[in-house]
């Protein structure tokens, strides 16, 4: 073992657990415990919320599977991650003071809440449940297992004890923080990504004779290594310019940030964490992936790509340094899981259980069902995670995607068109989803775009002739109101 | 209508504005310089030049107009309900 990389590693667990018990006691102590649990009170600043934001859409393929594609294809995957720089500020212009308004308003804590109040339909609500405990219990399970490996690769041990400790620190601050707890520690996280990717960068570099040199080292190996279209010129201009779709603006649709777009505390911290957030995920973004391909020129030859970024860090920097660089991605795993299991646990008790089953819940009973189904959740994640079956794999690969197509128009076109209606939102629920399932299995990457392309068209066209065609198109009470 | 809506009807669109902006710079600079061949390429601070002005520099152009739009364009409102609502006005801070 490499205990000058894992004392480091240990420490950031530790921090974070010592956070997760602290802020309990001021969830304790609050009133209104679901809007606490799940939204932290709607007291986000500036700043939090920008690095929450940032630590909940950077995930494990940020620091670990990017670069290592980037390893492989060059610049051109680098100039395709950039195209993340929008979500910065997009999700948060977009949804905006209006998301912000109206969620006060309807006294709205989920996304979900959001939807029922708007369109007044149980199918949309039971739907939107659905998918989203589907699909992201999948895509935690997913980074779970990613958060194992991670730790079962720095520190020896085997992957059901590494597995042991992941599940164990993350859901001790869930559990206990809430909303409070994933939002601080998110912080911590945002702070620890962002000085890793300086430091990697930087020692790549020097590692690698400067970048002048780098880059003609890698030119003479291979010359579509330094354009835009990749090794393997496989990166057209249409492909690459789709994940706008994918990771740019069709961000907007996932649940885990647009509940973020509910919970600030004024609109000065908006603007803020718009001015920090596109800052940070752009440097995070550019760091990482060109230390990727810089990375070739220092360490050549390595085949699995996933490996790419743990080697390089032990490569370029002293031990105890190397340890804080790879806090990094578990950092990112930590704080994307987290947020996704206060997601899911909310849908099913917020959403299901208060809304269909008891909505006379005491406060008491609320609380005591909380902080169980989040515990179960987790446990159920952690069995799933040490065998895990390939109905989950296969799950995951739409669960980003999938979500996006569901959610998209449903949460904007809800927002600011007031002809939509519940039969809109539940055909572009049904069509995005179901679109993209059928899509990605029999004809991915149709016309040479990333798959989500087409499936947000369709549920766009669904939303809108749906709810034009349907009769029940009066006004919802939302827009009689002036709500909406 | 809530006076509120109209500002942040407003905002939304100078969002999607620029991130329209941010596509066409990203799209230009990147297409435009990087399809020539490799022995043509020009290099800055050892990029070469279309990686360097469609990411290194449109990441800073682009925080930059994030500033600028989000410290002069948007405007500070209230989201809880506020009595004098009606007489809110559109002040610039």
């Amino acid at each position: 073992m490499n205990w000058e990389v894992i004392v480091p590693l240990l420490a950031f667990l530790i921090g974070m657990f010592l956070v997760g018990i602290y802020t309990s006691r001021k969830v304790e102590s609050g009133s209104g415990f679901l809007q606490d649990y799940f939204l932290g009170g709607r007291h986000l600043g500036g700043f939090v919320l920008a690095m929450t934001m940032v630590a909940t859409y950077g995930s494990a393929s940020s620091f670990i599977g990017g670069p290592g594609i980037a390893y492989k294809l060059g610049l051109g995957w680098v100039l395709l991650a950039m195209a993340q720089l929008v979500t910065g500020y997009f999700t948060l212009a977009v949804l905006g003071k209006k998301f912000a308004i109206v969620a006060r308003k309807i006294d709205a804590v989920t996304l979900i809440d959001f939807l029922k109040a708007r369109y007044e339909n149980k199918w949309v609500v039971i739907l939107s449940a659905a998918s989203i405990s589907i699909f992201l219990f999948s895509s935690t399970a997913a980074q779970w297992i990613g958060g194992g490996r991670l730790i079962e690769s720095f520190t020896g041990v085997s992957y059901p004890v590494a597995l042991l400790i992941f599940s164990f620190s993350v859901l001790v601050y869930v559990i206990a923080g809430g909303f409070r707890a994933v939002v601080i520690t998110d912080t911590l996280m945002g702070i620890v990504m962002f000085v890793g990717t300086l430091i990697i960068l930087a020692g790549t570099i020097i590692a690698g004779g400067g970048v002048p040199h780098i880059i003609s080292t890698l030119a003479a190996e291979n010359p579509n290594l330094i354009t835009p279209f990749g090794a393997d010129k496989s990166l057209t201009p249409l492909y690459v310019s789709s994940f706008w779709l994918l990771v740019g603006i069709g961000v907007v649709g996932l649940p885990q940030i647009s509940v973020r777009a509910m919970s600030y505390k004024n609109s000065k911290a908006m603007h803020q964490a718009m001015i920090i957030g596109t800052f940070v995920i752009g440097f995070i973004m550019l760091g990482m992936h060109l230390t990727g391909v810089f990375g070739r020129v220092v360490i050549p030859g390595v085949e699995i790509g996933d490996k790419v970024m743990p080697m390089l860090a032990l490569k370029v920097l002293p031990g105890w340094l190397a340890g804080i660089v790879l806090a990094a991605p578990l950092a990112a795993v930590m704080s994307t899981v987290n947020a996704i299991l206060l997601i899911v646990s909310s849908s099913i008790v917020k959403d299901i259980y208060i809304n269909y089953i008891k909505p006379e819940a005491s406060q008491q009973s609320v609380k005591r069902l909380s902080f169980s189904v989040t515990a179960i959740i987790g446990i159920l994640v952690f069995i799933v995670s040490l065998y895990p079956p390939d109905l989950l794999i296969w799950l995951n690969l739409f669960s980003f995607g999938g979500l996006e197509a569901a959610f998209i128009w449903p949460v904007v076109l809800g927002l600011y068109w007031k002809r939509g209606n519940a039969a809109g939102a539940v055909g572009s629920i049904v069509t995005g989803v179901l679109s993209y399932v059928l899509l990605d299995t029999f004809a991915p990457n149709l016309w040479g775009m990333h798959t989500v392309v087409v499936p947000v068209a369709l549920s766009l066209a669904a939303y809108v002739i749906l709810s034009l065609i349907s009769k029940n198109s009066a006004q919802s009470s939302l827009g009689k109101q002036g709500i909406i | 209508m809530d006076p509120r809506f109209k500002i942040s009807n407003r905002e939304a669109l100078m969002g999607i504005g620029l991130a329209v902006l941010n596509f066409i710079w990203w799209y230009a600079f990147s297409y435009g310089l990087g399809g020539k061949p490799v022995k043509e390429y020009h290099y800055i601070w050892g990029l070469p030049a279309w990686f360097f002005y469609s990411c290194v520099a449109g990441f800073i152009v682009f925080s930059i107009l994030v500033y600028i739009m989000v410290k002069f364009f948007f405007t500070e409102v209230p989201f809880e309900d506020v009595p004098d609502l009606e007489n809110l006005k559109e002040e610039k801070r």
